[in-house]
């Protein structure tokens, strides 16, 4: 589903939490059709605020967001979760049902599918990410991996435009790890991703954006971001140990 | 004071008690109480009929006996006041065993057992044969108000999580040598009930962020599947209309 | 607390059932105006945490241990309405799901724990709050006695349910001395544990406390220092008190009780009074013919919880003034 114009353009984002604390303090940011980007920075630099401004969970003092044609406000909420899809961090806050056939239901029923059409949306939504075996289990007896990926499935059942992922990676087993970025890496929609796992950033997205005060700091290709170690250091930023990007440029693309 | 048995009674199985919709097991339930709770107790020939049409469906459901009697010393605080009644009961007196006791109270005692008896094996049953979530279900399909069972199933859902933070901390407390045996010594105890109300809200307010996030508008979207057939009613249905006809009988000619 | 089938009779099953859904059904309108959308994740993450602090213990005297009811902590901490719902569905689900306590009995369990502890705890608490300092002391401490109090007071409803639904030849003095005089005692517990529970939420969310949505960034941070061993053994005191007292009522032959009767000329006018077709249970005041001084007492009581869950109700619709939840906290990290 291609666009013509960029999927998300936020333009001079501000906003402050009713404690007092400026999160976002004049942040822009486009993201064009099938891009995927990576959302790099230290913690409460404002990336998980930014991310909530995307589907209208907040609400910016000042600026705009557009996601596609569409201009983020109370009027378009409905559509705009319909196209975002965004994945948090906790993954245990995402699954209140019951089972997890039905915390994959609730999203496209919420959009009025029924029936046979939501057990089929389900079904593909879970075979996406490898998951169709989990359809009956009780989300508190899965483990790490297994809630990340069955989250994933119940915002892709939406069949969103754009996904958003706050630190996907976080606490998985290499193996989980593994099984996560090979689904991200099959899904054809753009991607947003947060994340700290460095690695796992310049495997997945071409294009990486530090974030860090409340406002973007640098926008380049990942790779160029990884090698600018001044850059890095700036914003608490650092290479896992014996890491080397360049490396990723000559090995095999999977 | 209600520290209550935590551990869900569900025992899997296939039984066809277990096969049962669960608006119909729940009614069938309440219904055979309440025609225990009226049979006058001086017809022990009912309580034997309701006894038996009892044990029947427990033999029905294959949970074993043995964990029927298990959860059953859940009524023993209140059978061990039960005891105490002809002692301190009112009324005339004779003798039993050399000692001297209310008759009434006898007859009260007997009444107070086998109601409290009958009643907590019922919710064994129940409780044995269904799920937590079907629960909820039956429940609103009786028409308990939506909101109610919707609390309640997320209460449920996120129970354990909470019981996984707060034996966290008490290990993390214990780890630090506290062992508070008095009263005063409480503090930390209350502090760390404080601290957990926290987290449960803020949780609270992280899900609601994600059901927003998937479309919710603050009404839930109907997910789910079967009802329960006439047939099943009307053969549920005769448990509790025999257990009536014996209360009733009973209470005709007492 | 969690009564089982049987204990009072089924005609008080079903009253106290009608009571306690339209009192819950009631709290359910009240909370869905004020948390809208919010109120299932909320509340249900609420009662989680309810049913949660009702499991775990703390310590009381030589390594025994007490557990939480949570009804008072509930209304103060949410607002009456929606605590009395949480809890409400904890006693349910307890019922259903874990057998704890008779599904007959739901009518006046959850009479009992959730909407007399939750409004009449209230009340009490929004009491003490209009003469206590307006800070995070007052708060604390009004909560505390309000818990306190909560306890013995869902004791006393179910001895004025006794009256009318005894099922045993216990007289109603016997059964409201036993159970309140135990349970002052056991609030001693619930009272310190709530308070202090409240004490942390204020130190760290003070927004998240509905009983203290009315005091201001500089009255909360008035904190108060409670010297526990003192506070405990003080109100191990009063309750002491109060509980000799009460059980004077307990024993089966009331001297002072009796003695206090002839003096006042109760009893002998007594005796033929026009309570032969009371509907009251014809146990519950078999009392040694004190039939009218157990329902002076009992009318008493009755109009005491009466006054307190009503006065518990004016304040919560009086209080409905205060906004609507605020957008708290930043949602995750980064």
């Amino acid at each position: 589903m291609s666009r013509s114009g960029p999927v998300v353009d936020a333009r001079g984002l501000r906003f402050r939490y009713p404690d007092g604390h400026e999160a976002l303090r004049g942040f822009d940011l486009q993201v064009g059709a099938g891009e995927r980007v990576a959302l790099l920075g230290p913690n409460g630099a404002g990336k998980t605020t930014f991310a909530l401004h995307l589907n209208g969970i907040h609400v910016p003092d000042e600026g705009v967001v557009r996601i596609g044609d569409l201009v983020v406000e109370e009027a378009s909420f409905a559509e705009v979760r319909r196209r975002v899809g965004l994945v948090f961090q906790d993954a245990n806050d995402q699954l209140f049902m019951p089972k997890v056939a039905e915390d994959v239901a609730f999203g496209p029923a919420n959009l009025g599918v029924r029936g046979d059409g939501l057990r089929a949306r389900v079904a593909e939504a879970l075979d996406a990410v490898g998951a169709a075996d989990l359809a009956d289990r009780t989300p508190h007896h899965l483990s790490g991996g297994e809630r990340r990926r069955v989250a994933l499935a119940t915002v892709l059942a939406m069949r969103p435009d754009l996904l958003v992922l706050d630190e996907p990676t976080s606490g998985l087993d290499p193996a989980g790890h593994r099984e996560l970025v090979d689904v991200l890496r099959s899904l054809p929609m753009t991607q947003l991703v947060i994340t700290h796992d460095l690695p796992f950033a310049l495997e997945l997205c071409e294009r990486a954006v530090v974030v860090d005060g409340g406002r973007v700091v640098a926008d380049r290709a990942t790779t160029d971001v990884l090698s600018d170690a001044d850059l890095l250091a700036r914003h608490r930023l650092a290479l896992p140990f014996a890491f080397d990007p360049s490396y990723a440029r000559s090995s095999p693309t999977r | 004071m209600g520290a209550g048995h935590t551990h869900p009674l569900y025992v899997h199985g296939h039984s066809r008690v277990h096969r049962l919709a669960p608006e119909v097991k729940i009614a069938g339930a309440v219904a055979f109480v309440f025609a225990v709770a009226v049979t006058p107790r001086q017809a022990v020939w009912a309580f034997c009929v309701h006894a038996a049409m009892l044990l029947a469906v427990v033999a029905l459901s294959g949970i074993p006996a043995r964990f029927v009697l298990a959860r059953l010393t859940v009524i023993l605080p209140f059978v061990a006041f039960a005891l105490l009644i002809p002692f301190v009961g009112t009324g005339e007196r004779i003798d039993v065993l050399g000692v001297s006791v209310s008759r009434e109270g006898l007859w009260a005692t007997w009444n107070v057992v086998a109601k409290a008896g009958l009643g907590a094996t019922v919710s064994i049953v129940l409780a044995g044969t269904t799920e937590i979530p079907r629960l909820l279900t039956g429940m609103s399909r009786l028409r308990v108000p939506a909101a109610l069972t919707m609390i309640a199933s997320f209460m449920v859902r996120y129970l354990e999580v909470l019981v996984g933070e707060v034996r966290r901390v008490r290990i993390a407390m214990a780890s630090r040598a506290y062992a508070p045996r008095w009263l005063w010594q409480a503090r930390p105890v209350a502090a760390s009930a404080g601290a957990l109300f926290i987290r449960s809200y803020e949780r609270g307010e992280r899900v609601h962020a994600a059901m927003l996030s998937r479309g919710y508008t603050g009404v839930m979207p109907p997910i789910d599947e079967r009802h329960a057939t006439t047939r099943e009613w009307a053969t549920v249905a005769t448990v509790p209309a025999i257990a009536w006809m014996v209360a009733v009988t009973a209470l005709v000619t007492s | 607390m969690h009564a089982p089938d049987g204990f009072l009779s089924a005609g008080t099953a079903v009253a106290t059932g009608a009571v306690s859904a339209g009192a819950i059904g009631a709290s359910l309108r009240q909370m869905r105006t004020s948390l809208k959308d919010k109120q299932v994740p909320l509340a249900g993450l609420a009662a989680a945490f309810i049913f949660a602090a009702q499991m775990f213990n703390f310590p009381v005297a030589a390594g025994t241990t007490g557990h939480l009811l949570g009804g008072a902590l509930a209304a103060v901490l949410l607002g009456p309405f929606t605590g009395a719902v949480v809890v409400a569905v904890v006693v349910i689900v307890q019922a259903l799901a874990f057998a704890d306590g008779g599904l007959t009995a739901l009518g006046y369990n959850v009479l009992n724990m959730a909407v007399v502890t939750a409004f009449g705890g209230y009340g009490v608490f929004s009491l003490l709050r209009r003469v206590l300092p307006a800070n995070a002391s007052g708060v604390v401490v009004a909560t505390g006695l309000a818990a306190g109090l909560s306890v013995p007071l869902s004791a006393m409803a179910f001895a004025v349910e006794w009256l009318f639904g005894a099922t045993a030849p216990v007289p109603f003095d016997t059964v409201f001395g036993a159970m309140v005089g135990v349970h002052l005692l056991i609030g001693i517990g619930e009272g310190l544990i709530s308070a202090l529970a409240v004490g942390a939420v204020l130190a760290a969310r003070p927004d998240l406390v509905h009983g203290a949505r009315d005091l201001s960034r500089e009255q909360v941070a008035e904190r108060p220092r409670i010297g526990m061993r003192g506070f405990v053994i003080g109100a191990g005191l009063v309750a002491l008190v109060f509980a000799t007292v009460v059980s004077q009522f307990a024993a089966p032959d009331p001297d002072g009780l009796e003695r206090v009767a002839e003096d006042q000329g109760f009893l002998g006018s007594a005796q033929d009074h026009a309570l032969a077709t009371s509907p009251f249970a014809d146990y519950a005041t078999q009392g040694l013919g004190n039939e009218t001084l157990s329902l002076a007492v009992a009318g008493v009581v009755g109009v005491v919880i009466t006054l307190l869950v009503g006065l518990g109700i004016v304040y919560a619709v009086r209080d409905r003034r205060a906004p609507a939840s605020r957008p708290s906290t930043p949602v995750g990290t980064g």
